[in-house]
């Protein structure tokens, strides 16, 4: 049987960066292939080598033994490739048939009939008509989806396609790709989850550090085994979790409402929580789903004066993120360039952004000296790769800047800290230890919350839960009594 | 001729050079380019025109010149902006002072010289209604634009080119991701632009007020880029706005003639300060704005 797709000794360099070095991938007709690695292993610049987003710097593609150039996702799709995008690729002001009008030959008319065929017949049901901005995230991946059956591809590409759904969502994508593979198409899907390639896949093809580490048949191993293939070491052990004694309300949310004028936003209804010195309390939810709002109004980028809102026993909904910070709270915020860190000021003066006040600034002139030994102390306790204190922010990559910020943050000691997406993009390893460092700190007293759309970490690390779905929040759950199936029916609004 | 006809008369001519660059302007900030240029093109348009129309006396070859003449300053800035990956407002602010400068050394030795204008076509049966009647006798261009307007929005709402344009200036990286050349696209969009505030400027100057006076253009690209964030990038609200404020400065002027004892200064700010009302009325529906703003507007792009 000749290959469908094959990559020979294929190398892709940004730079000093070699993000793909020879590397070697089969993939046979009709078979689901999993390309398995952390954030970084090289995983989406070998996707968008496949479809012709980037040319390859040395090596071959061929396609059904055919050496190919690629030298646009044009030509990719000619020859039956299809892509479905972890950051989709979608137009949100353009209506879903628009959007498929966009690669897909044919009028709109005969567009919205069969993509409500496809859609039915593949459990991909959305209406042609809706304008993609009020899609949900889950109805936007059926989107990129139909764009690319439509094209009748050889070869469906899936970048991170499950690390935006809820549990529910992801098996009913895996009933599709199972649909899809009985007709014969074979998928490529990239993940760094390991049990669902476990469940899904048929082989898996290993990545790490731009290299392939393993070629394995991933029923036959243990999560451990590929988790040490991924990594290049052992899993690092399970956190402690005991839950600790409450101490006072840190934070106190009562009936929080908040009308959302901007049409791409999510309006906030009656949201009440309750948040103790020494506990841990997890947001889940598919992001979009008001994270961003809720984030805005506690940490005072949105003022709403009102008792709503209370911080250390006072009604903070009037005072500015300034006041908060005074009170003893701090933020991590989702994004990290921009909102969290200044890119283009060094880390040293990212750093005195939020701790100026740890003796930082005398007379309202900064003290250079205790600055740069401030930040090159959570350089070094959080294990930031960077050359130093003088490095601008904007040169960390993703997962390293996240440190820094967390970092920043926790240094301060605050009775409260907001931490949005802790350890996105973070890499195994170092999202063992930040959750290491939340429970600490939870440990010695502070009261923490957590927004996360990792269940996985949630789990983990919170001694309760909500869930946020369309601006409404769920009631508080203990997690210890809690199913991964009960927070995903209310992260779907469905209710338990 | 009475006030209402003369603005009635005359409305849809005085509306038509702002009309035609804004047009052009929209379509390049529909695909995330802001050309803030727009006042050097049409004047260097305006010169190129009203000089090889009075060379050749032919207004045909000199609209032909006029566009090709501002397409070509609009490749200048493309080229900054694109190939340079140049800020767009600096790079706009001064390829519209190199146009201006052209304009003003090209049109030297043409100074006060007329020619004249185009003729009037009437439009049967509707020229006839009374009092309306007056906004059916227009010059060709005019009726052009208009058409052009058409042309313009039915491209832009309902065909590929335009979705590929509104998808490239809404995210350019997802565009490139799914295979187009984003860079192709936007250049090929400034050169429309640039020919289009070519011709408006060479209308002003041979049909319009068919003479050529260094600074003619006086601020009309300034008013056209108002009128694209105006009419929130949407054609019928664009052409709208040009006429408003087509309208509003035939009326200043029959103020005058009317004797109204108004400092003419104050006057002539009238259609100014209206516009720029109307502009924060519009802008204030937030929810309008943010719908059609073009998200990556002004933003250099690189691969």
């Amino acid at each position: 049987m000749t290959a469908l797709l094959s990559l020979q000794g294929v190398s892709k360099r940004y730079g000093a960066v070699k993000a793909n070095s020879g590397i070697d991938l089969v993939v046979d007709p009709g078979s689901i292939h999993a390309i398995l690695g952390e954030n970084g292993a090289g995983k989406s610049t070998l996707m968008k080598l496949i479809y012709g987003v980037e040319s390859p710097d040395a090596g071959s593609i061929l396609w059904k033994g055919q050496p190919v150039t690629l030298a646009s996702p044009a030509d990719a799709r000619r020859l039956g490739i299809g892509m479905v995008f972890q950051h989709f690729s979608l137009f949100e002001t353009l209506s879903v048939v628009q959007n498929i009008a966009l690669i897909v030959p044919g009028r709109q008319a005969d567009l919205a009939r069969r993509i409500r065929a496809l859609g039915a017949e593949f459990g991909l049901e959305v209406d042609p008509e809706a304008m993609v901005h009020a899609l949900s995230v889950g109805e936007r991946q059926r989107v990129e989806i139909i764009r690319c059956l439509l094209l009748e591809p050889e070869l469906l590409i899936l970048d991170e396609p499950t690390s935006v759904l809820p549990p529910q969502s992801v098996a009913r994508l895996f009933d599709t790709l199972r649909a899809l593979q009985a007709r014969g198409m074979a998928i490529l899907f990239i993940s760094h989850k390991l049990e669902e390639i476990k469940e899904l896949c048929d082989t898996a093809t290993i990545l790490r550090g731009g290299q392939v580490t393993g070629r394995v048949t991933p029923r036959d191993h243990s999560a451990k085994d590929l988790a040490t293939l991924m990594i290049g070491r052992a899993m690092p052990p399970p956190l402690p979790a005991t839950p600790q004694a409450q101490g006072e309300v840190r934070l106190e949310l009562s009936g929080l409402d908040y009308i959302n004028d901007d049409p791409f936003g999510v309006s906030l209804r009656d949201v009440s929580l309750r948040l103790h010195s020494g506990e841990i309390v997890g947001i889940a939810g598919i992001s979009g789903n008001g994270q961003q709002e809720l984030a805005a109004l506690i940490s005072g980028e949105v003022m709403r004066p009102g008792d709503a809102i209370r911080m250390m026993g006072r009604a903070v909904g009037g005072l500015d993120a300034a006041h908060r910070r005074r009170l003893g709270f701090a933020f991590v915020p989702e994004e990290r360039l921009g909102r969290g860190a200044v890119p283009d000021m060094s880390l040293a003066d990212n750093a005195l952004l939020t701790a100026h006040s740890a003796g930082l600034v005398q007379r309202g002139f900064i003290r250079r000296g205790p600055e740069r030994a401030y930040t090159a102390a959570i350089i070094a306790a959080y294990d930031v790769r960077t050359p130093g204190p003088e490095a601008e922010a904007a040169a960390l990559s993703g997962g390293n800047l996240q440190k820094f910020i967390m970092g920043r943050e926790m240094m301060l000691a605050p009775k409260l800290l907001l931490a949005s997406q802790p350890t996105w993009g973070v890499d195994i390893g170092a999202a063992t230890d930040i959750r290491q460092r939340l429970v600490a700190m939870r440990n010695e007293g502070a009261a923490i919350l957590v927004i996360s759309e990792e269940l996985e970490e949630l789990f983990q690390i919170c001694d309760r839960l909500h869930v946020l779905h369309k601006g409404h929040l769920s009631p508080s759950l203990q997690t210890a009594a809690t199913s991964v199936e009960q927070v995903g029916s209310y992260m779907i609004g469905a209710g338990a | 001729m009475n006030a209402v006809d003369f603005i009635l008369a005359g409305m849809l001519a005085a509306a038509t050079p702002m009309l035609l660059a804004a047009l052009g302007e929209m379509v390049v900030e529909r695909s995330g380019v802001l050309n803030l240029g727009l006042e050097g093109m049409m004047a260097l348009g305006a010169a190129l025109g009203f000089i090889t129309t009075y060379t050749y006396d032919s207004h045909a070859l000199g609209f032909l010149v006029a566009a090709v003449g501002g397409a070509a300053l609009a490749l200048v800035f493309a080229l900054i902006v694109l190939g340079f990956v140049a800020n767009q407002v600096a790079a706009g602010l001064a390829i519209g002072i190199l146009g201006t400068g052209l304009s003003s050394l090209f049109g030297k030795s043409f100074e006060s010289l007329t020619i004249s204008g185009l003729p009037k076509l009437a439009l049967p049966l509707l020229s006839d209604i009374p009092v309306l009647g007056a906004l059916f006798v227009q010059d060709v261009v005019v009726w052009l634009t208009l058409l052009l307007a058409l042309a313009i929005w039915a491209v832009m709402n309902h065909s590929k080119l335009g979705l590929i344009i509104r998808a490239v200036g809404e995210n350019p990286h997802a565009a490139r991701a799914i295979g187009f050349r984003v860079l192709r696209v936007r250049c090929a969009a400034i050169a429309f632009g640039g020919a289009l505030a070519g011709i408006a400027g060479a209308y002003a100057s041979t049909v319009y007020t068919p003479l050529w006076a260094d600074g003619m253009i006086a601020g009309r690209g300034w008013i056209a880029l108002a009128l694209v964030v105006f009419g929130t990038w949407a054609t019928g609200r664009v052409v709208f706005g040009a006429f408003l404020f087509g309208a509003l400065s035939l009326g200043e002027l029959t103020t005058q003639a009317a004797g109204v004892n108004i400092p003419s200064q104050l006057l002539a700010c009238v259609p100014y300060i209206v516009t720029i009302l109307m502009l924060a009325v519009i802008s204030s529906n937030r929810r309008r704005m943010r719908l059609n703003t073009i998200a990556s507007l002004g933003q250099p792009f690189e691969k």
